[in-house]
């Protein structure tokens, strides 16, 4: 005889229930949305009334408040077990409800009928009738259906079985399972299913993502962030799956869980940032030690191809934002024309060509400490090319030129992130300026007179005259300064790039800002 | 077989093409019994109708060992090799 895996569960008066009792027992595993089960629910609590004295009679239900909802109906008196975890349906490996099991006290299989069947249960009350020594009293067995076939057991039910398979391996997976069938290709699956950003991506098989999982110390369910715009749970899993699919290590892991934290708050605003039809994306910018341990590309073509961290990094926050927040072109990314940014854009500073204390300290972090920042690039870069200036007040001079046509040169900006290159931080920091006061000059040298920012016959956009009143601006009001940036502070500063080249990068802002997160260490 | 993960939100089902109809019933045709109540009464009178209406065509008969799993890749597997069309039957 088969011996039934044992269990402890909670009845409905949050009693302790263990199996097996020492005693004979009855088993009933049933589901209130299961018509059967009602069907079965008087015999099985006529059992127990009847022969309750001498055989256990334990009944199983597979959700919590339709559990409450039977005992009601059927006025139960029966230990209705609470098996909403459904541990105990996996482990008997149940296929239909009801599922009744008679056993011996020792918890061993004595007999077993599923669904419902009128014979089944006479037999039935005939043996617990010998084992008891009792009488079942009239039952009307004309009134119960000769047969009727059961329903699935919830634990076969989609999302549920893959849950339960994956708890019972202990496998910290739980993210929906996808057979392609092997005369189908997975890379146009893939495709077709719109996983993927135009180009080709890494199947997120399980041993793909489990070995990903293995690159932070994070749990796989932790939920990282909500992501916008549908308020999706991006877990530590479902961003592993998409590291996997943009073809990240598993070390780069924890920079791309720190930038989806980072893109998914309310002063970033990814809903905004991918739904603009600006055509905004996250600029993802790395540093600190992990930089070097994950060989990020902070030097010879930072923003461009080629390295293997900056290019994935980038990529594997777009597809959160895609996947997991549905951010897909067409639907609420309305970009009007898009950007090469929305594939990737991720580098880092190049710390170590720089005079000026690290970005991220800047902003109030340890020079120890690995961070991320994500900026709204809309899009970028602008290029600004200076040779010849030989002093921090002229390049500066020059920058702000540049700086001044973002967006357009009449109108006013939220930030700005500028990407400098190392000739210029030399030119620069040689006048003795910190990057500090690079920002000051920055943001005194953007302010403008309105006369120079009025609408007028040369151009069509700037700042309306009759904003002024009927009269236009006064000779007073024509001089005032505008600034194009709100503080100098506003004005980021990074350093990338390589060693030859005198041309700073400049990416626009968009409505939200900048945000930074401490990256975690696993080393 | 391959198994991935499901980068999404998952609050979408998995879109699956359907392969192209023909226009007319050749070769093989299984009929695929669930293992549900009475399935069988439904499949003897669709096999009875496909005599009687497409003679020249061959049925098989299959069943799944459950109703509440999918099929084994076995017997798929088989189906793929032996048969040009699929009924399944679902009953109760």
């Amino acid at each position: 005889m088969t011996e039934l895996p044992g269990f402890e569960l909670l009845d409905q008066r949050s009693e302790e229930r263990a199996f097996p009792t020492g005693r004979p027992t009855l088993l009933a595993f049933v589901k209130e949305d299961c018509p059967t089960c009602g069907t079965s629910m008087p015999l099985i609590e006529g059992a127990h009334r009847a022969f309750g004295g001498a055989v256990d009679v334990l009944a199983i239900g597979q959700e919590a408040e339709g559990n409450a909802i039977l005992v009601d109906r059927h006025d139960l008196t029966l230990p209705l077990l609470d098996d909403s975890e459904l541990a105990v349906s996996y482990n008997y490996d149940l296929e239909t409800v009801p599922t009744v099991i008679l056993t011996d006290g020792e918890g061993a299989e004595v007999d077993r009928f599923v669904g419902f069947g009128r014979e089944d249960w006479r037999a039935l009350y005939g043996r617990l009738a010998d084992l008891s020594d009792a009488e079942a009293g009239d039952v009307d067995w004309e009134r119960y259906p000769i047969s009727q076939p059961g329903c699935g057991s919830r634990t076969l039910e989609p999302g549920i079985a893959e849950r339960l398979a994956a708890e019972a391996e202990g496998s910290p997976l739980r993210a929906r399972r996808i057979e392609v069938g092997s005369a189908d290709d997975v890379d146009e699956f893939m495709f077709d299913q719109g996983f993927t950003d135009g180009l080709p991506v890494v199947a997120p098989s399980p041993e793909r993502v489990l070995r990903m999982l293995g690159g932070t110390r994070r749990d796989a369910q932790e939920v990282v962030a909500v992501v916008p715009p549908n308020m999706g749970d991006a877990t530590v899993e479902k961003v592993a799956i998409n590291a996997v699919l943009a073809g990240c290590k598993p070390e780069y892991l924890p920079v791309v869980l720190a930038a989806v934290e980072a893109v998914c708050t309310e002063q970033f605003n990814a809903h905004g940032v991918m739904a603009t039809t600006m055509g905004a994306s996250p600029a993802v910018i790395v540093n600190g030690p992990i930089r070097d341990r994950i060989r990020m590309n902070s030097g010879l073509g930072a923003l461009g191809q080629g390295n293997r961290a900056n290019a994935t990094i980038g990529r594997a926050v777009r597809l959160v934002l895609r996947n997991v927040g549905g951010a897909k072109p067409g639907g609420t990314e309305r970009s009007m024309l898009g950007s090469p940014a929305k594939f990737t854009l991720a580098f880092a500073e190049r710390e170590e060509a720089s005079p000026w204390e690290p970005f991220h300290v800047g902003h109030g972090y340890d020079a120890t400490e690995s961070v991320v920042s994500v900026f709204p690039a809309s899009p970028g870069p602008l290029v600004c090319v200076d040779q010849t200036s030989r002093t921090a007040e002229a390049l500066a001079g020059s920058l702000a030129m540049s700086l001044q046509a973002i967006g357009h040169p009449r109108s006013r900006s939220g930030e700005v992130l500028m990407v400098i290159c190392p000739e210029h931080v030399d030119t620069i920091s040689r006048d003795g300026w910190t990057r500090a006061q690079l920002q000051q000059r920055l943001w005194e040298l953007t302010h403008r007179p309105v006369r120079e920012l009025l609408i007028d016959e040369r151009a069509g956009a700037g700042i309306p005259p009759e904003s002024f009143g009927p009269d236009g601006p006064s000779e007073e009001q024509l001089d005032e300064l505008i600034p194009k940036f709100q503080s100098p502070e506003n004005v980021h500063i990074v350093v990338a790039g390589s060693g030859a080249g005198k041309f700073t990068s400049i990416f626009p802002g968009w409505a939200s800002g900048l945000d930074s997160r401490i990256i975690e260490e696993v080393v | 077989m391959t198994t991935i993960l499901d980068p999404t939100d998952e609050r979408e089902p998995i879109g699956r093409q359907l392969t192209k109809r023909p226009e007319h019933i050749t070769g093989t045709v299984g009929l695929l019994d669930i293992s549900k109540p009475r399935g069988n009464v439904v499949l003897d009178r669709i096999e009875s109708l496909l005599n009687e209406r497409v003679p020249e065509v061959t049925v098989k008969r299959y069943m799944k060992p459950t109703f509440a799993k999918p099929a084994p890749d076995e017997l798929r597997r088989k189906m793929m090799e032996e048969v040009d069309f699929v009924i399944e039957a679902l009953a109760d």
